[in-house]
């Protein structure tokens, strides 16, 4: 009961922030250069005259600023998120079709960066001082300094240029012919690339936190007194230290979220990976605002989902959260 | 003086002052390496690196000296680093204080404000301002600042809240002094020094963001940046690739510079919080 009303009123505050994010949609769109039908058009001057009178007439463009912010925000609110004329079709059909793979690699790349994060982090803070403590040390420092998008570019050129190992393009053998499991080893096999590139920073994030907080609970008083009480090493370890340490590695994990799903947009591109990242890409490099904005929206709402994913997350490992919502 | 001592005993942050100086240098030298400019075509394209004498990184696909490129785009990569965090401590930091200091409804205002920009996935509305705005020095700059300025109000708050109780501004009270002025003259000045360690870190983050623009095209069309030099050659990876691989290695060794001294700064300012995590 205590987790259903945590949820909803989680699922309300979601709501609220999607809104006020159309509410930005609509004024970014004023605020770009020349006149918003041309902008929700595609470029400006690309769209013919009477095409553009009727975008004014169906977005209510020539009616009052309060009904124009209305018209748009209830729309965004149906899901209709407008009509991309660069690719012929609706927004949100374009990106529902595009929506699987990018929860495909992001909730990969998620689950990846943390899982190895931490475990290099518990790793690396029960060798402090060793060769294996600053050899991960090393590592996510300059992963940490990376850019995404190059780090993906080089992982193309030796695992799949040079040794030939793992595709380096696309979402699956085009004109393969797989079916079942075939074909769900060759995505996954496509998939190893991208979400190992998008999870690396995060990794690096992650590790670095997680070896910190270990360190610092370490010398509590109630891991002291668990050692006095004669307790094995690696059971304080697990049961006593990490479990603690991990609580700021999740919250972490839930701001990052964002980044993680924004990020995706720079894998995407590099890998051809066919997800709304991707059609970002290329609306971009068609002026195709409102595919632009669409996908701003989604991955809004995506990251809300994420971080209610933490939540949820959160709960399972400290069950006092619980109690006190 | 003993600020610095403390900073120079982080051999580490040592080392990244001294790259990021030479990357300073190296910034403000380019028109006297290059006085040719990064955009001019100076040999055949695709010229792998050491391939022909003086052009030590290759040519790019129109012919272009990778080297002068990357020089070029060192003064991108460190004005819109250094521009953005300005702009950005500009917003978070009176936002923050004013909210830490006065609580109660202005305080619940501001934060919900953060929050939210907390929530909007940071890099997917940079790509939307600088889309919708279109790619300037000065709309990659702002699109930066308004993503990265919510820690830093978070931050500047907590400060704040934990000074405001504190007795020298209950004897700053009794002196007569006006509340803004407490803020301003006496609470302040006590939390710059974790606003200038995030801020070392911020500059790193805002070169790695406007990098990340310019791969996917959106950088400024009239200055020759890191991230456009590995999105123009992205397709040509597989034939070509030190075109990416070296203005990568650029950005790594500042950012890596950047977030050295960052620590180095963190150790010396605040030298009663040992970190646990410190090796």
């Amino acid at each position: 009961m205590v987790i259903l009303t945590a949820i909803l009123s989680r699922l309300a505050k979601a709501i609220l922030t999607l809104l006020a994010i159309a509410v930005l949609n609509f004024f970014l769109i004023h605020a770009a250069p020349g006149d918003p039908a041309a902008v929700l058009a595609g470029e400006a001057g690309a769209a013919d005259p009477q095409f553009i009178a009727q975008l004014r007439e169906r977005f209510g463009l020539d009616q009052p600023f309060h009904v124009q912010l209305w018209t748009y925000v209830s729309n965004v609110l149906t899901l209709d998120l407008g009509y991309s004329f660069r690719q012929d079709a609706p927004v949100s059909q374009l990106i529902a079709d595009r929506l699987p793979a990018t929860l495909l690699l992001t909730a990969t790349a998620f689950v990846i960066s943390l899982t190895l994060g931490t475990a290099f982090g518990v790793l690396a803070a029960s060798q402090r001082g060793r060769p294996a403590d600053s050899l991960i040390t090393t590592f996510a420092l300059l992963f940490y300094a990376t850019p995404l998008y190059w780090a993906a570019l080089m992982a193309i050129l030796v695992f799949s240029v040079q040794l030939g190992w793992l595709p380096g393009f696309g979402f699956e053998t085009v004109g393969g012919g797989y079916g079942g499991l075939e074909r769900v080893l060759d995505v996954a096999r496509h998939l190893v690339l991208p979400a190992l590139t998008l999870g690396l920073f995060f990794m690096a994030v992650y590790m670095r936190l997680t070896r910190s907080s270990m360190l610092e609970v370490a010398q509590m008083d109630f891991v002291k007194t668990a050692r006095a009480k004669g307790l094995r090493g690696s059971v304080i370890q697990r049961r006593h230290i990490l479990r603690n340490a991990l609580l700021p590695v999740v919250t972490l994990a839930g701001l990052q979220a964002g980044q993680l799903v924004g990020g995706a947009v720079l894998t995407e591109t590099v890998f051809a990976w066919p997800g709304i990242g991707r059609l970002m890409f290329e609306s971009l490099e068609a002026r195709d605002y409102n595919t632009i904005l669409g996908v701003f929206i989604v991955s809004a709402a995506m990251v809300i989902l994420f971080n209610i994913a933490t939540d949820l997350i959160y709960r399972l490992i400290d069950p006092r959260i619980g109690a006190k919502a | 003086m003993k600020l610095w001592k403390r900073f120079a005993r982080n051999r580490a942050a040592l080392v990244g002052l001294a790259v990021l100086i030479a990357v300073i240098v190296l910034a403000l030298a380019a028109p006297l390496l290059y006085p040719g400019g990064p955009w001019r075509m100076v040999q055949r394209p695709f010229l792998p690196p050491m391939g022909v004498d003086g052009l030590y990184l290759g040519t790019d696909t129109l012919g272009r000296d990778v080297a002068a490129g990357i020089v070029y785009g060192a003064r991108v990569s460190l004005l819109v680093g250094l521009v953005s965090t300005l702009v950005a401590l500009c917003i978070g930091v009176p936002l923050g204080a004013v909210a830490g200091f006065y609580g109660g409804w202005t305080d619940e205002g501001a934060m919900r404000f953060t929050e939210f920009f907390q929530t909007i996935p940071n890099f997917a509305l940079a790509i939307v301002l600088v889309a919708i705005l279109q790619p300037t020095l000065g709309s990659i700059t702002l699109a930066i600042a308004i993503v990265s300025w919510p820690p830093v109000a978070r931050l500047v708050r907590a400060e704040v809240m934990s000074l405001r109780k504190r007795e020298f501004v209950d004897a700053a009270h009794l002196a007569g002094l006006s509340r803004p002025r407490i803020l301003i003259s006496q609470v302040l000045p006590n939390a710059v020094s974790p606003i200038i360690v995030m801020a070392s870190l911020m500059v790193a983050t805002a070169i790695l963001l406007e990098s990340s623009l310019a791969f996917l095209g959106l950088g400024d069309p009239n200055a020759m940046s890191w991230g456009y030099m590995i999105g123009a050659a992205r397709t040509v990876i597989r034939s070509a690739w030190w075109l990416s691989f070296f203005p990568g290695i650029a950005i790594i060794i500042t950012v890596l510079a950047l977030n050295l001294i960052g620590e180095g700064l963190n150790d010396a300012l605040n030298p009663n919080l040992e970190r646990a995590g410190k090796p």
